[in-house]
């Protein structure tokens, strides 16, 4: 597999990371690099092994669907960047 | 005082010839003298610290306190504390006062302890050097030449240094057993699901978990008595019978089988790591333990593996940092997706946006078979590698690094290098398996070697017992580089 700048400016869109060319261009040599690394993995065939997702194989606990948090609208609010009226601020979006 | 056992602070607490008051100021002066050396804390609050003492010397006073009560712990920056600068080494949370308690902080404040002050870590645990933090790298106490280890780096050199008595650790690639190898002190990465990772800002779920750092064995037992416990918050937390991890210790180790895997042994670790690793495991002998060769025939993917699982991980989870809602948000933006990439780039470092980078290709449309499933696959391997050779022995040993502590700044530049450092140690990660390290002699330039124990699931009373007799005829565990 061989990365191009491209794919990395297109990688880095999706992550929604801005990066110039200068940092797109070091980026692609490190990752080549990482990428050489892991392209060990594909020599050893594992066509017949079922994924493993998680260390134990427990199944997902259900609750019930109760409120269990109270309301702590203002202490979150009072961290958050923006807001006005209890709501977070952001550009718009909507015309 | 600063030298002394979790057991021995309890009961003088106890027998009130030490206040937790007085405790507590004698770690926050020591911490004012050498962290401007270490940088081991980022964020340090005598007015909390003091209440929380004079809160514990209250419970001694009435009769109502456990074994550490009044007992100072240096809190890794990953734990969200209420009220406490939370930042995860990173310039994303370098402004979050976090509104909550982590699982973990609640259990340390349910027994009474006092946070001595939250410990530097890599960003968002992504490091193996503490050179990635956004509040600059932390120094080796035994050669300030040296890196600590990562991700817990500061927790490392916290304890080492005796700056607090006892750390908090997580450890998603070896981000406690590195570190603790690298400083010459004790450190467990517990069974997966054990310890709550509620408020534990999350790297890689499947493979984060928090353990103890410490000087002891004897140390860690008690507080993973503290740490382990179900929370319903964290799904997969495991619901168990409640253990008593210092059961064990006084056991004898005849007849114990080793298992010593000949792909540990091989090229790449070096010869210091080498004569050290063996004198250990001389001492096992004359404890009456057997050492058996086991084969761990995949051993060498897990490293392949765990970079691509681990990032894949991250680019989900780093994802909620987007500058809305708390954290670093960019000064100028044209719209919300230029606000988003922006903030983005901005507020997280280069190795962080790397693995982000790494994982967002790997879950990408085409290639998600080839390299996350694919790993995956390769994930279930490695497991079956452990599970043949617990059939043959009772517990694994290994060195915990291929080298003794690398010099700041040796690996900073070259990513894959570093990632090897996490050679042995991922391992247990991926297969959730409890591993731990202890100090067992020095390396080159008198730096530290760590025997990394690997146990089978949920068997961590018998590791402690297993560390705990060894540093009953040893004494590498007592040694301080202050």
């Amino acid at each position: 597999m061989t990365l191009t700048v491209n794919d990395v400016k297109r990688i880095a869109d999706l992550a929604y990371i801005e990066i110039n060319e200068s940092e797109a261009k070091e980026t692609l040599i490190q990752l080549s690099g990482i990428f050489n690394l892991i392209e060990t993995m594909q020599a050893v065939d594992a066509s017949t092994v079922e994924p493993m997702s998680h260390a134990q194989s427990v199944v997902q606990r259900l609750r019930e669907d109760e409120v269990t948090e109270t309301d702590q609208r203002e202490l979150c609010q009072s961290i958050a960047p923006q807001v006005e009226a209890g709501l977070y601020l952001v550009p718009q979006v909507i015309e | 005082m600063f030298n002394a056992s979790l057991k021995q602070l309890s009961s003088q607490l106890a027998e009130k010839k030490i206040s937790s008051t007085e405790l507590t100021t004698e770690f926050l002066n020591r911490i004012k003298k050498f962290n401007p050396e270490y940088n081991a804390f980022i964020t340090v609050n005598e007015d909390i610290s003091l209440a929380q003492a004079q809160a514990a010397d209250k419970m001694l006073a009435s009769g109502q306190a456990g074994p550490l009560t009044g007992i100072p712990i240096a809190q890794k920056d990953i734990f969200c504390a209420k009220g406490w600068l939370t930042t995860c080494g990173s310039k994303m949370l370098s402004n979050f006062i976090s509104p909550y308690d982590a699982g973990v902080i609640e259990r340390f404040n349910q027994a009474g302890t006092v946070n001595i002050g939250k410990t530097n870590m890599d960003e968002f645990a992504m490091g193996s050097s503490n050179e990635t933090s956004f509040y600059g790298l932390v120094k080796n106490p035994w050669d300030v030449a040296a890196v600590p280890g990562g991700s817990s780096g500061g927790a490392a050199c916290a304890v080492a240094a005796r700056l607090a008595p006892a750390a908090t650790g997580t450890d998603t690639g070896g981000s406690i057993r590195q570190p603790a190898a690298l400083c010459g002190i004790s450190g467990i990465k517990p069974t997966y699901g054990l310890v709550s990772r509620y408020g534990m800002i999350a790297f890689a779920s499947s493979l984060d978990q928090g353990g103890p750092m410490a000087k002891s064995a004897e140390d860690l037992a008690l507080l993973l008595n503290v740490m382990v416990g179900f929370d319903p918050r964290d799904s997969t937390s495991l619901q168990r019978d409640v253990e008593d991890y210092a059961r064990d210790l006084q056991k004898p180790l005849a007849g114990l089988r080793i298992g010593l895997p000949k792909e540990y042994f091989a090229e790449g670790m070096s010869k210091d790591v080498e004569s050290a690793i063996e004198r250990a495991l001389d001492e096992y002998r004359k404890l009456g333990a057997e050492m058996i060769e086991v084969s761990l025939p995949n051993a060498a993917l897990s490293i392949p593996v765990y970079y691509v699982l681990a990032p894949a991980e991250a680019s989900s989870n780093l994802s909620r940092f987007d500058g809305v809602r708390y954290g670093h948000r960019a000064q100028s933006y044209s719209d919300l997706g230029d606000m988003y990439r922006k903030t983005r780039a901005q507020g997280f470092g280069a190795e962080v946006k790397r693995r982000i980078l790494i994982g967002t290709y790997v879950l990408s449309h085409g290639y998600y078979d080839a390299y996350y499933i694919k790993a995956q696959k390769l994930r279930r391997l490695i497991a079956q590698d452990f599970t043949a050779a617990y059939q043959q022995c009772d517990i694994i040993m290994g060195p915990t690094t291929p080298t003794v502590a690398f010099n700041l700044g040796e690996k900073s530049g070259d990513p894959i290098q570093m990632y090897l450092s996490d050679i042995y140690t991922s391992a247990a990660n991926l297969t959730g398996l409890p591993a731990m390290s202890i100090p067992v002699g020095f390396g080159d330039k008198n730096r530290p070697v760590g025997l990394h124990i690997i146990g089978n699931y949920f068997m961590e009373a018998q590791m402690l017992n297993v560390a705990h007799q060894y540093q009953q005829i040893t004494d590498w565990h007592l040694q301080s580089p202050v």
